[in-house]
This record gives structure tokens, sequence and C-alpha cells, in this order.
């Protein structure tokens, strides 16, 4: 008998994410849909716009986090089928790793998913709304990254719900959405504060609750995902 | 194994119900004949009566019956927590959509606008909308064990996210002054009004508890009959076992 | 040596119907409990729980010495095969079967992998995404998959399916020779012939009971047949 130990929950973490960044590298079309999503709709968005009545620095932080939310959503709701498809979730839980390994692995291959998305969607809001972006990009990425983890978290909470029932394409957004209000509106309103030339002291009233919401969201929805799974 | 209800249990509704509906209809005569219209805002204020003991009900006592049931559901695993949680809210979103229904009614003749995002409106929004995807999420799954554990997690998620968008709402209309429309009904009312502000909390409380506990004997009766069904017929229980 | 595999009154229920009923049985080293029955039996329930994905509800089983549910201690020694293949499609063969391996900690997992291929006899499609493959050699991978880790305890249902001839008999080798190193095997299948070639102890199941439970060695094949034809079809 060979001398194994199973991997502990963060290892155990690493390799699901990993493996489901194998596969969505392999097959990249869920990403090349969210992203192309994105854009369109950024573009879409610009000719929906009066350029006269509203400034693009006005305009543009609304959408760029709305139009996030949407195609992380797209991208979020594959997080489980492919679990689901052959059921490998089983051999995944037959195996000697903790269930919360499971979640955390899954949410940080969302996280690399949805920070992949937002990378190569803000460039291009920059570029289309004519935003003067490289001040305030320090902490713009910030802002992404903390607006990421709190969509993440709970995507990939009701992804695991949402996966096995019926309309679950619809069903995902439908129940995520309304957590996503105190991510969208921080983040949004911080970045409108940014662009407009305040100190970044200003937005941190916002940034604080998008935080909180954070920790508090990351933790409960670890702690909830075992409940999600058959026992 | 429990049998069916019995017969009196199966009628639904009891006593409760007429005593709310008649304790409603006095509150309302009261109400519209014998309280004091507000001095400044006029006879649309009556709406007061029935908006804001709405709001705390489907917001306070349907969301927190949901939140707890479904977090006791989640430790001890009895079908009936999960009844209740369910119970309480289908009938929370009937009174949470009184409350987004007669929001706009006590604003529009006084200010002219349907629509202002005044704090407690908005938050109702927003909970209606967690509720309406909490009916909708029990709607999509078979297993009424799944359904069970699904909805318990989403209710106690709910009540976490809650205080959130009360940050959120209230951060926004600090930093974006709008006027303040809906007074919150605060008790530096006078006496007459008080009064018939706690009539009708009152009432309104007698009928939500009313109406959960008859939804609450139709989904016993349902659940019975299900189950029945699964006993007798073999195909039944093997659909149910070829699902996961 | 206590049984690898025991259990004592074990029930399993889903809400008001009970799968699993006050099952007691045990499976010692090298030995193997093949399991017959209608479907819907309870013999996939029966597994999972052994496999660690239910809990109980009711009674004991135990996994090498541990109570079930055990947590990682019992389940890193089982090996799980289902009719589903657990695989996933986009990844290679081999990708699937190394990535089991590391989550069971095998050390050297890709040697481990290769070899688990080697023993089902699809070392050359190794490098080809499962879902290029058909669902017989799916099916290898999904057997390769469960015993790379050398498991003391392997938990087959209906394994055979869609298996060629060359899958069979890869699929029997590997249980032999599992058996022959002291794995302990439960192995639920419709086909007879199969299931008593393996055989130590065999069991008729049917509404959550063993209707017959007895040594391969008291069973006649003719008669046998009999039985499990009345078992399945009254």
């Amino acid at each position: 008998m060979s001398a194994r130990i199973p991997p502990g929950t963060f290892a155990a973490a690493a390799l699901i994410a990993r493996k489901d960044l194998a596969i969505e590298f392999r097959t990249r079309s869920a990403f090349l849909a969210a992203l192309v999503f994105a854009l369109l709709a950024i573009v879409i968005f610009y000719f929906a716009w009066d350029a006269t009545a509203v400034s693009a620095i006005d305009l543009a932080p609304g959408v760029l986090w709305v139009i996030f939310t949407f195609s992380g959503l797209l991208g979020l709701h594959r997080s489980f089928g492919v679990e689901e498809a052959d059921r490998a979730i089983d051999a995944l839980l037959a195996s000697p790793i903790e269930r919360e390994a499971v979640f955390l692995g899954k949410a940080f291959a969302n996280l690399v998913f949805v920070l992949g998305v937002q990378a190569l969607a803000i460039p291009a809001v920059a570029l289309f709304y004519n935003l003067p972006l490289t001040r305030v990009l320090g902490p713009l990425i910030a802002i992404a990254v903390l607006a990421a983890i709190g969509l993440v978290s709970i995507g990939t909470l009701f992804s695991a719900m949402t996966a096995n029932t019926r309309l679950s394409e619809l069903l995902l957004p439908v129940l995520a959405l309304p957590f996503f209000v105190p991510v969208v509106l921080p983040a949004a309103q911080s970045t409108a504060r940014l662009l407009a030339g305040r100190p970044v002291s200003e937005a941190m009233s916002w940034l604080r609750i998008l935080i909180a919401f954070d920790i508090v969201f990351v933790v409960a929805c670890a702690l909830a995902f075992p409940f999600t799974l058959e026992d | 194994m429990t049998g069916s209800p019995s017969a009196r249990e199966r009628r639904g509704s009891d006593w409760l119900l007429p005593v709310a509906i008649l304790a409603l209809i006095a509150t309302f005569v009261r109400a519209i004949y014998f309280t004091p219209p507000e001095a400044k805002q006029g006879a649309a204020q009556k709406i007061f009566y029935v908006h804001v003991p709405s709001a705390f009900i489907g917001l306070y006592v349907a969301f927190g019956i949901v939140a707890v049931a479904g977090g006791l559901y989640l430790w001890l695993r009895d079908e009936r927590l999960d009844r209740i949680a369910a119970s309480a809210a289908e009938v929370g979103v009937v009174f949470m959509t009184v409350v987004l229904v007669t929001g706009p009614m006590w604003g529009k003749p006084i200010w002219g606008t349907w629509w202002t995002w005044d704090a407690r409106l908005t938050l109702t929004l927003f909970i209606w909308f967690v509720f309406v995807g909490y009916l909708i999420l029990r709607g999509a799954i078979e297993d009424p064990a799944v359904r069970a554990r699904y909805s318990a997690v989403l209710g106690v998620l709910g009540a976490l996210l809650v205080p959130f968008i009360h940050l959120s709402v209230y951060l926004f209309r600090t930093l974006h002054p709008m006027p303040i429309i809906l007074k919150p009904g605060t008790p530096s009312l006078p006496g007459n009004m008080l009064t018939t502000f706690l009539m009708s909390l009152i009432s309104l409380l007698l009928l939500f508890v009313a109406l959960v506990r008859a939804r609450y004997r139709l989904a016993e009766t349902l659940d019975a009959l299900e189950d029945e069904d699964m006993a007798e017929s073999p195909v039944a229980s093997l659909r149910a076992e070829s699902v996961r | 040596m206590p049984p690898t595999i025991e259990a004592s009154g074990l029930t399993r229920s889903f809400g008001r119907r009970v799968a699993v009923r006050a099952l007691t049985f045990a499976v010692h080293r090298g030995e193997c409990l093949a399991l017959f029955g209608p479907n819907g039996a309870g013999k996939t329930t029966l597994l999972r729980v052994l496999a660690g994905l239910l809990r109980p509800t009711s009674g004991n089983a135990r996994i090498d010495g541990v109570a079930l549910p055990g947590g990682a201690a019992a389940r890193s020694v089982v090996g799980l095969i289902s009719h589903q293949s657990m695989l996933y499609s986009a990844l290679t063969a081999l990708e699937n079967v190394e990535f089991t391996a590391r989550m069971y900690g095998v050390l050297e997992p890709r040697d481990a992998a290769l070899r688990a291929l080697q023993r089902m006899r699809l070392q050359d499609r190794a490098d080809s995404p499962v879902r290029s493959l058909s669902r017989g050699m799916q099916q290898r991978v999904s057997i390769a998959r469960a015993i790379v880790h050398d498991p003391r305890v392997v938990l087959l249902d209906e394994p055979y399916t869609g298996l060629d001839e060359g899958g069979a008999s890869a699929l029997s080798d590997a249980l032999r020779s599992l058996k022959a190193s002291g794995a302990s095997l439960v192995l639920v299948t419709h086909h007879l012939g199969e299931g008593l070639a393996l055989a130590s102890h065999t069991a008729i199941m049917r509404d959550g009971r063993f209707l017959t439970h007895e040594p391969r060695g008291d069973v006649e094949l003719e008669t046998y047949r009999e039985t499990y034809r009345e078992a399945v079809t009254r």
C-alpha cells in the first residue's frame, strides 16, 4: 500500500481550480462568449446614448459594472455544468477532500474567468468612451478585483444550486441579481467618483460596503456550499 | 408515518381568518371616518395605515420567519420548518406587493410622481425580488428534500443581504438627496392616529398569521397526498430513485 | 482480520421512502460481493452510502474500521465506478485519470495514471480528449480513474455496461488482480455470469432488502437463474 496523503483543503482547491481553468482554456467558448457579449453591449450602449445630455464620465461607470455583472453571469453558469454533465461531481465528492475545497477551487477559477473578461473589457470601455483611465488605473483595478470577488462568491454558490434545475440559465440571474446590488452600486459609484477626479477617500464610503460584503459573503457562501450537496 | 390531516385541518382556514378580516374592517372604518386627516398631506395620507404595517410585516416578520425557519431546517431537517418558511414566503410576497402598490398611490397625489427611490420602498423592492426568486426556485425543483435545502440556503443568505441593501440605499440617498416623501411612522404620532395605526398593525398581523396557517395546512395536505402516491406507486419511487 | 466493509442494520431513506432497509453484511479482504436485483431495489443507493456520498439514516457501516460517514479517511481507500462516466469530456483520458490520482494524493500521479490506463489497455488513447472516445472506451477510462489509487474497496455499479470483449476482459483481469492483492469488491450487475465469475458471496436485492445472501460456493448457476428471474419479475 503506497503511502499517500490526500491534499489538504487549499491544495485540493488549487487542483480543482487548475482543472476548471484547463477545461475552460481547452474549449474557450464560454470565455469568448462572455467577452464578446461584454464588448457588444458596451458598443451598443454607446449608440443608445445621447452624448449631449449625459457625458461619458457619467454614463460609463454604470455601463461598465452592469455589463460586467451580466457577462460574469454567462461565465458563472457553466461552472457547475461541467460537473453535472457526466456526474463528475460524484467522483469529486467521493474523493478524500473537504467539500469546501470544491467551492473554493471553483470560485477561484470563476474569479480568474471574470477578471479575464474585465481585463479586456475595461480598456475597451476606455477606448470607446474616451475615458482617461490611466490616472485612476490602480484604484480601478482594486475596485474590479473587489467586485469580482463578490460576484464570484454568490455566483459560484448559486450556480451549484441552479445547475440541475429547469430553466437554469434564467434562474441563475433571477436569484443572483438582487445579491449583486451591494456590489454593482458601490463599484459604479466609486468608479464615477474616481473618473470625476475626486480623491480616493471620497469613494471609500462606498468601497467599505463592498469590502464588508465580500468578507461576509465569501464566508457565508463557503459555509452554505456543503448544504447544496446531497447528503 | 403520519396519516392525512383530519377533516377539520383539511378545511384550510380557521376561526382566525374571519376574526382578522373583521378587525381589518373595523380598522379601516375607523381610519377613514373617525381618524382626522393629517395636516399637510390630506386624505391620501391614510394609505399610511396600510402601507407601513404591511412593510413591517413583509420585510421583518415574513422574511424573518423565512430566514429563521430556513436556518433551523438546515440544522434539524424537519420538513415542517420548510413548510412554514414556504408559507411565510408566499404570504409575505403578497404583503410586500401591497407595499409596492400603496407606495406610489400615496406618493402621486402628494408629490406628483409615481415612484421615488424612497429608502423603504427601494429596500422592499429588492427584497421582493429575493422573495420572488425564492418562490421561482422552489417551483423549479421537484425533489422535496433538495427544494427545502436550497430554499433554506437562499432564505438565510437573503437575511444577510438585507443590511447591505439598507446601507447601499441609505448611502445613495445621503449622497444624492431626494425628497423624502414617505415619512416613517414615528411614535410622535398624535394619540388618535397612533391608535388607528396600532389597530391596523395588529389586524394585519392577524391576517398574516391566518393566511400563513391556511397556506401551511394546504401544504401539509398536498405533501401527505404526494406521500400516499409514492407509497402506492412503485413507478413513482423508481423515478425518484433515478434522480441523483 | 476485521472485514474491510461491514454494515449492520444499515438504512437509508429519502423522506418517507426507504431505499436501503436494515442491511447487515460483511466483505473481507480479497472477497467480492455480487449484488443482483431489479431496478429500484436500492443497489445504487447502497453503493453511494458506502462511497461516502450519502450518509446512513440509521444503523452503521464501516470501511476499513472507520464508521461512515468517515470523512477523508474512509473515502481515501474507496474507488467508485458508476454507470455515468464521471469524466470531464474536454480533458484527455490521461488528464482525467491524473487529476483523480492527485485528488487521492497518489505519489507520482502521472505514472500511476499511465499504469492504470495500461491495465485497461487504453495507453494508445491516453492523449485523446474523452469526448472523442467511444462509450466503451470512456467506460474503460472511468475504470482506470477508479483504480488509479490502488483502492482497498472498489464499488462497481454495472461496470460492464457498454464494454466490448476487450474492455470486459480488461476489466475482469483488473478486478481479479485487485482481489488477489486484498481489495474488497461490491459488484452490482445485471449479468449473472460475470457477477458469479468474480463473486465470493452473492445477494439478490429487492425493495431495499436482501432476498437471498449466500456464499458463491452454495450457488448453482441454473437454479440461481430461476431464483433471480422470479425475484426480478414478481
